[in-house]
């Protein structure tokens, strides 16, 4: 049986999500796109993906984030709510965002 | 979800691939800095031929490297051997990676840094530190390694990477001395804190190669051992990230071997030799250019070398045909050339390889064979 030191961090509205520093985001001039860089990987996320990488910032919550962007697209919170969760928690269970 | 006539179909009307593959920057760099190490592992990928360090690229030539690498357009550069470390210049080296924005990662075996040295590369902008196990008994780590109190050097780096904020990565490689230890090996890499661990499967090249017949495990510890994955997994999901390299010689189908032959990344050897993958100097009668004599840029775009197995026009049946020929592009051209003799064979790990079979025997009776002794890795050795 394994023991297990840490958890598996679950995100909540509240969670302040960011980028831990083995992962950094910069624009790739050669390539002229942002990219995600991270131990043994490399990610090249879409424009939305980008943009809430940038919102993830160690200030905003995920509920602050989801209203930046609600506000931005003029779509409904909830629906947006739910998409920034399921990314931060994806992104955090890959290792590439702290909550 | 598109069912699986409607996927035939779809494969079946697929338009021809086009005769020239576009080509990209290349997106990482293995620099191998030296052969020197102060383990011995016979399961090292390393050439047999080991460089001494008077044939080692010079400071002033591995930073020109790196400038011509970021230029390029490569994003992630790997700092191995040998071990890395040997070389004194490694501070510059990660400092002018760092100014580049290049992504760093030190692939060590850690029984040659101080706890000085860890904080100063960190400092300096060293982004990943990469740590070998080879095993977690200590026993068996010092008679893999022939080195005295590795695992103990191993343990105090862990904590000096913690201290300085790094994050890690346990590589484990894998082979029939210590493949049942995978359930320790992955509490090993959770004691101590790291991001991720890779259940590194040998790959017979070089030393491996040599050493086949010592380090080849049975079909039934594979499978033990790929199950214990598998649940390990699942449990640690958020916690640790768990890579795993697949036991080729068990293998139904090849690995994407550098994600195709000089598609994604290069490597840069102690003498300064460019290869597409750290194995290639051992495919017979291919000429690889130098760092010396030709830019990077050059060697990655038009070097007959690096275009040689480039895309799929190379591949001949059954890789020509299959549909699965930009999933695995045929597999390892160095493991095709090693079993077969021809370099443009599909890699033997594949079940349509007409080898595959014999692979797999050769792999049962080793494995049921009593082990030799080791070859260590050793410069002038063999």
């Amino acid at each position: 049986m394994l023991s297990v030191p840490r958890e598996r961090a679950i995100v909540s509205e509240e969670s302040v999500p960011r980028l831990p520093r083995h992962v950094r985001m910069r624009l790739d001039p050669v390539r002229g796109r942002d990219v995600v860089l991270s131990p043994e990987k490399v990610f090249w996320p879409d424009a939305v993906s980008t943009e809430i990488l940038q919102l993830c910032d160690g200030a905003r919550s995920v509920g602050a984030i989801a209203d930046v962007l609600a506000a931005e697209y003029n779509a409904p919170r909830e629906v947006i709510l739910f998409d920034v969760m399921e990314f931060v928690q994806e992104w955090s269970d890959n290792l590439l965002l702290k909550i | 979800m598109v069912g699986q006539s409607a996927l035939e179909d779809l494969i079946r009307e697929a338009p021809p691939a086009p005769r020239i593959v576009p080509v990209g920057p290349p997106l990482g760099m293995l620099a191998e800095l030296t052969h020197r190490c102060p383990l011995q592992c016979p399961y090292c990928s390393n050439p047999v031929q080991l460089l001494k360090a008077a044939g080692e690229l010079s400071t002033q030539e591995w930073l020109r490297v790196f400038d011509e690498a970021a230029a390029l357009g490569v994003l992630q550069v790997h700092l191995s051997g040998g071990e890395p470390t040997l070389r004194p210049d490694l501070e510059p080296f990660v400092e002018r990676l760092a100014t580049h924005g290049v992504y760093s990662n030190l692939i060590t075996a850690g029984v040659t840094l101080t706890r000085d040295r860890v904080m100063a590369l960190a400092g300096l902008g060293l982004d990943h530190l990469q740590l070998s196990v080879q095993s977690v008994r200590e026993p068996m780590a010092e008679r893999i390694g022939n080195y005295k109190g590795a695992l103990a050097k191993k343990r105090e780096l862990t904590g000096w990477v913690r201290e300085a904020g790094l994050p890690l990565t346990i590589n484990a490689p894998v082979h029939r001395h210590n493949i049942e230890e995978t359930e320790e090996v992955i509490q090993f890499a959770l004691d101590v804190g790291a991001e991720r661990l890779e259940v590194a499967n040998t790959q017979y090249y070089g030393w491996a190669a040599l050493n086949k017949a010592a380090l080849m495990p049975s079909y039934e510890q594979v499978i033990r051992q790929a199950g214990i994955v598998t649940e390990a997994r699942a449990r640690l999901k958020g916690i640790l990230n768990i890579d795993y390299v697949t036991p080729d010689y068990y293998a139904r189908y090849p690995k994407p071997c550098m994600g195709g032959w000089a598609k994604d990344a290069l490597n840069v050897t102690p003498a300064g030799r460019v290869l597409p993958c750290h194995a290639a100097e051992s495919l017979a009668g291919m000429r690889f250019e130098t760092v010396q004599d030709m830019a990077l840029g050059d060697i990655w775009y038009a070097s007959e070398s690096f275009n040689r197995f480039r895309g799929t026009d190379w591949m001949r049946e059954p890789c020509q045909s299959c549909e699965r020929k930009l999933v695995d592009f045929g597999g390892c051209r160095c493991q095709a050339f090693a079993l077969t003799g021809d370099a443009r064979a599909t890699d033997p790990a594949c079940i349509l390889s007409p080898h595959h079979t014999s692979m797999k025997d050769t792999a049962d009776a080793l494995s049921a064979s009593q082990a030799p002794e080791f070859t260590y890795r050793r410069i002038g050795r063999v």
